[in-house]
């Protein structure tokens, strides 16, 4: 995590929409590749329309979290059941998810998510700044832009858990190369709609 | 549309993703049509970032060590993060590996 928060601050020190909005974007959406895509999005200059579903479309993982974690947060007060989602992650989920299978005691489990959660936020702030401080000082002949393809890459190895998944990266990768030169930028949102309906339709093929 | 304000669309709309079934929906599973979908959205979606990025130099696909550096170097990364699951190695393999290919040619 504390890589990936770096280069998104490094991204952010060099983005079209200012320093400071594209830091911002750490606490406002607070999601590590939908922020990256973003503001790469921004920079390449593509439509709103197009930047808003392309991030939201990669957040979209967020509502298998929010469904696993749901039974254990059917008992909080709903001031909790309002809050604790803000700091849902990929790394918040993956921390706890475990643990609540163990731990029965609401209580437990709510300062144990806030607790590690919580961390994580902390955490990408400070990570994210530092980026954005890196980034201004470091020359561009380095090309450390290279780092967020490396950091998707990264990130995408993991998931290529079964034959849907390789398919779902595959069609998605490929059809993405072919419509990069879409209007609005809309080669990465075409290319990942592809994906997930060749993943889908190969899962049901497979089953 | 002003940027920050399509920054803060995205932000709320991520907020009511992680609210959905917290909050909104209740204690209920993912509907079973949905489970697929969603199951492969980070796969198609890393994908479709980093095929792009890697692949193409002006608009074709260039699969050149001389002016393509970054195809190999990601391949590279690639095997580091499948090898040693290891995301830092990863980063370190694929820039290290950009700087002597550019070095190099």
């Amino acid at each position: 995590m504390i890589p990936f928060g770096l280069i998104t601050g490094v991204t952010a020190a060099n983005s079209e929409i200012g320093t400071f909005l594209a830091w911002a974007t750490s606490w406002i959406i607070f999601a590590g590749a939908a922020q990256l895509a973003t503001l790469d999005l921004f920079n390449a200059g593509a439509a709103s329309v197009v930047i808003i579903a392309t991030a939201l479309t990669i957040n979209a993982r967020h509502f298998m979290y929010s469904a696993a974690l749901a039974p254990a947060f059917q008992e909080y007060p709903s001031r909790w059941r309002l809050a604790l989602p803000y700091l849902l992650t990929d790394q918040a989920y993956a921390i706890t998810i475990g643990p609540y299978e163990e731990h029965i005691d609401p209580v437990y489990r709510r300062y144990f998510f806030f607790g590690g959660a919580a961390s994580f936020w902390v955490m990408w702030q400070i990570t994210t700044a530092l980026g954005v401080m890196f980034g201004a000082i470091i020359p561009p002949e380095w090309g450390l832009t290279f780092a967020v393809p490396l950091v998707f890459i990264a990130l995408l190895i993991p998931t290529l858990k079964d034959r849907p998944a390789v398919l779902a990266a595959v069609v998605g990768g490929s059809v993405a190369v072919m419509a990069a030169s879409a209007p609005y930028q809309s080669g990465l949102i075409i290319g990942a709609v592809a994906g997930v309906v060749a993943g889908t339709a190969a899962a049901r093929w497979w089953k | 549309m002003n940027a920050f304000i399509v920054v803060l669309i995205i932000g709320i709309g991520t907020y009511l993703i992680r609210l959905s079934f917290i909050g909104i929906l209740g204690n209920r599973p993912v509907p079973s049509w949905a489970e697929a979908p969603l199951q492969h959205v980070a796969p198609a979606v890393l994908a479709a970032i980093a095929a792009p990025a890697v692949l193409l130099t002006d608009g074709s696909v260039d699969l050149s060590p001389v002016t393509n550096p970054q195809f190999f170097a990601a391949v590279l990364a690639g095997l580091v993060t499948w090898r040693l699951k290891n995301v830092v190695w990863a980063i370190v393999t694929g820039m290290v590996a950009l700087w002597v290919l550019q070095w190099l040619f």
